[in-house]
């Protein structure tokens, strides 16, 4: 048994050590916000925080997750209100909105390190996130956004 | 269209509904014609019998997407249309999407850029009419005149008393009345939700992780499976050993599975296992020996330079007016040039996935599916099951882009489910995307063009490359019906001598629609080779269309991009290119400016972006829908290209199947015209001039003309 503390909750999944967490959290925990696109760390959608850091959880091995912070999607704000969520919502992002899971869960831990990030702040930060959609536009515009508002909340989540 | 009615009691009797809510819906009549009717019903079953529009007692409305929501926007635009008619808040509404069934919807293939266009007038009219049913209820309650009453935000309010009722107090009674005839729809200057650029309601779920994609969807006992097809197209299994792929623990069966792509069969070994992961171990483990016989395997150079050989030939001929041939003899300044576009993979973010559950004599299916009725039709004949007990759901799609229009994945997901007895969810990975097609064809193209005193006398142009309906379609001997997609209709008028053929070209790689489709090569090709023309004429390229495309709306679009790019203001070491492209009832213009970057190679300044697509519904999701294009556009324009060798994909993942990035993106501009012509396509139409205006502005600040595609901005 491997226990694992996903959003401040704790579960004991039986799974095969090396398995990704990407999966365990997919199909065992059954949290599906967090997307597989790539399985390669190239794409960012499987994106979550562990201890806080911004991790590809499809090449994350979920032994080494063990008893370590995981934070999904789901687990990012109680009521979609994030900064980031917020201003998602507030520059109309998502088109497909498959990536936006790990495009969001990317930016805020740019947001927390760096509150006021310039546009190549953003794009060396967000680079690793593919969106096939191309809202990448309003991506940055968004993470502008958030920085502002979590400058007005005087928040960092 | 749909004046006439099924009677209220003629409705009850064929479908049997009785209760407590209002309906509307449509039924279509064997003449293809919408009638519009007007049901109560009990429960939910009426939302799958065939209304778009469902209010409860409770006054809960709930409006039915019959289109797959794959970031175009329809899950918003569809509701948003109903909504302004029928007198309701946007955020009172629950949206759901239909089971594929084209009796009650017609059809449902979302492609073509076609939901709203193909369904606009009469969803206005169908929720114009659940307005004035439930305004004749309450006037008939109040006994007054319904001229005296009017409906806003889900109330009928009497004006002189100002007593309401909500909606849902209503539906009782108006379930019992006929849908009036002759309603008046609203004034476009009077519309309060369409035309204005209001937040998609799939948003905040896309936000949080709550939105349910095809790989999302869990069905209770449901096991995984991942298939190791033959990596060449029609290749077969001769043999496996699953000794140790069956030693991985959760693996439950490994078998030989067919997937039917077209007419033509691609056998794989499928691996079933309790999660995803274990699958795919088990695959990992896996041995098998292919059979490649019987068919052609391909490499990349010999497709470009059998075109090439190909476009030596005349061709199908698909349109002609005047004599190109003998004034392209006859003249002393002609241009013979030849363009190649490449192969592409559509690489949605969410990959390839279906959910299937065989039972006898029933199907369900759940997945990002673009095309639920075609799925059904498929899967009902090939299966042998009854139609109606072939359930199809859609998911969230994470990108569709044409692929998930394809019918192989349904079919073999529902092979294995057949097989276990149970329901699976069979996953492609992204090597499986990848590799596995079908893709947008490469195409290559020659052009001819003469000129005198500056002007065009003769075009004659030529298509090399696949053609998709060949895949269902065995008539050969007929050109290319796509063969002048992305062409403007106004040059037909001014070039008096002009041609287009399509030469037959055959290649064993399946190939299918690819967002904005034929127009995405066409346009590369037919607008290039404007701006050659132009170029070689000595003119500004921008004029040179003003005096080509003498329609009222070109002229407008025109003149609107010059206005805001600053075409005529531009400096030295500026590049500016254009093209104008039409497709799916839309018109867009583009205009992208380059300059020299600090250490060699080209970087993109920006990209104006005009867009003509006549009656519309969102202005923020055309504009969304445009910048996307262009990012998928400069994405098959300048990184990624689909190549084949020996017969295989030589491209796996994101590493060397490179996407886009947010490092790569230019600012980009996008404007609308407002008229009053019919609505045009969205999702499609802000692709296929960008690469063209990319090139000629290329041209216009280096001199190099660019006429193969992809290629690299570094290297320019």
């Amino acid at each position: 048994m491997i226990s694992l503390n996903v959003n401040e909750k704790i579960y004991n999944i039986d799974a095969d050590p090396n398995m990704p967490l990407l999966w365990a959290i997919r199909d065992i925990i059954g949290l599906t916000g967090t997307k597989y696109g790539c399985g390669v760390a190239q794409c960012g959608a499987c994106t979550v925080h562990l201890n806080g850091e911004a991790v590809r959880s499809c090449v994350t091995k979920v032994s080494r997750a063990e008893g370590q912070k995981v934070v999904t999607i789901e687990g990012l704000s109680q009521h979609n209100d994030h900064p980031a969520q917020v201003a998602w919502n507030e520059e109309n992002v998502p088109q497909c909105g498959y990536c936006h899971s790990g495009q969001i869960m990317s930016a805020a831990v740019l947001l927390r390190e760096n509150p006021n990030p310039s546009d190549d702040d953003i794009d060396s930060a967000m680079a690793g996130n593919i969106c096939r959609c191309g809202t990448y536009l309003r991506i940055r515009k968004a993470i502008h956004l958030a920085a502002d508002l979590q400058r007005k909340e005087g928040v960092s989540k | 269209m749909i004046n006439s009615t099924i009677s209220r009691r003629n409705f009850l009797r064929t479908t049997g509904v009785t209760g407590a809510a209002l309906c509307l819906g449509f039924a279509f009549s064997s003449d293809g014609k919408a009638k519009v009717i007007v049901a109560d019903d009990e429960g939910t079953s009426a939302i799958e019998m065939n209304a778009w529009i469902k209010i409860d007692k409770n006054g809960l409305v709930t409006l039915v997407d019959h289109r797959a929501e794959m970031g175009q926007g329809s899950y918003q635009s569809v509701a948003q249309i109903i909504a302004e008619e029928l007198e309701v808040d946007l955020k009172d509404v629950n949206i759901i999407f239909a089971q594929g069934d084209p009796k009650k919807y017609g059809g449902q293939i979302t492609g073509g850029s076609s939901t709203v266009r193909s369904a606009y007038k009469r969803l206005l009219k169908l929720s114009a009419t659940a307005r004035e049913v439930l305004i004749a209820a309450a006037a008939a309650k109040w006994k007054v005149a319904p001229a005296d009453c009017y409906a806003q935000s889900g109330n009928v309010i009497h004006k002189a008393s100002g007593k309401k009722y909500h909606y849902g107090e209503l539906v009782a009674d108006a379930s019992k009345l006929d849908a009036p005839k002759n309603i008046t729809l609203k004034k476009r200057a009077d519309y309060k939700l369409i035309g204005k650029p209001l937040h998609r309601k799939d948003t905040p779920m896309k936000t949080n992780g709550e939105a349910i994609f095809g790989l999302d969807k869990k069905l209770p006992g449901m096991l995984y499976a991942v298939v190791e097809r033959n990596p060449r197209f029609r290749g077969k299994v001769k043999s496996f050993d699953d000794t140790a792929a069956k030693k991985v623990p959760g693996v439950k069966q490994v078998f030989v599975v067919k997937m039917e792509v077209f007419n033509t069969i691609r056998e794989g070994v499928a691996v079933v296992a309790t999660s995803t992961w274990a699958a795919m171990q088990g695959r990992k483990a896996l041995k098998v020996t292919w059979d490649d016989t019987g068919f052609e395997h391909v490499n990349i150079a010999d497709i470009y330079s059998r075109q090439q050989q190909a476009l030596k030939t005349e061709g199908i001929s698909f349109k002609k007016q005047g004599a190109p041939d003998n004034l392209l003899s006859k003249s002393s300044k002609v241009l013979d040039v030849v363009y190649q576009t490449p192969y592409q993979a559509h690489s949605a973010m969410e990959p390839v996935n279906c959910i299937a559950h065989y039972q006898k004599d029933k199907v369900e299916i759940w997945g990002p599916i673009q095309a639920p009725d075609w799925v059904q039709g498929d899967i009902s004949k090939k299966f042998n099951v009854p139609i109606d007990n072939v359930r199809v759901n859609m998911t969230f799609l994470g990108g569709g882009f044409g692929r998930k229009a394809f019918l192989d994945y349904p079919y073999e997901a529902t092979a294995i489910s057949k097989h276990i007895g149970g329901p699976v969810q069979v996953i492609w990975t992204r090597e499986d995307d990848t590799t596995q097609g079908p893709y947008r064809a490469g195409i290559s193209y020659r052009a001819q063009g003469a000129l005198a005193n500056g002007e065009i006398t003769a075009v004659k142009f030529r298509m090399a490359g696949q053609n998709i309906d060949h895949w269902s379609n065995p008539k050969r001997g007929v050109a290319n019906d796509s063969t002048t997609e992305g062409f403007l209709a106004p040059y037909f008028e001014s070039i008096k001598n002009i041609s287009f053929a399509d030469v037959p070209f055959e290649m064993p790689i399946p190939n299918t629609w690819w967002r904005s489709v034929y127009a995405s090569t066409n346009g590369f090709a037919y607008e290039s080779f404007i701006n050659e023309l132009a170029h070689e004429a000595g003119k500004d390229p921008l004029d040179f269309r003003r005096g080509y495309l003498k329609d009222e709306r070109c002229q407008k679009l025109i003149d609107k991009m010059e206005e805001v790019s600053g075409w005529k203001s531009r400096k030295k070491n500026e590049g500016y290119g254009v093209a104008i492209t039409e497709c799916f009832a839309s018109t867009v213009g583009q205009i992208c400016k380059v300059s020299k970057k600090a250490g060699g190679g080209i970087t993109i300044d920006k990209v104006w972006a005009v867009m003509d697509c006549g009656w519309y519904v969102n202005p923020d999701i055309i504009k969304a829908q445009i910048e996307g294009s262009v990012v998928m556009a400069l994405g098959a324009a300048t990184i990624h290209e689909i190549t084949f060798k020996d017969g295989l994909v030589e491209q796996r993942n994101f590493y060397d199947y490179k996407m886009p990035r947010i490092t790569d993106i230019p600012p980009i501009e996008v404007h609308i015209i407002d008229n009053d012509a019919d609505a045009g396509g969205v999702g499609e139409p802000g692709l296929p001039a960008f690469s063209p205006a990319l090139t000629d502005a290329i041209f216009d600040l280096t001199g190099k003309r660019i006429r193969k595609l992809p290629f690299d901005m570094a290297k320019v």
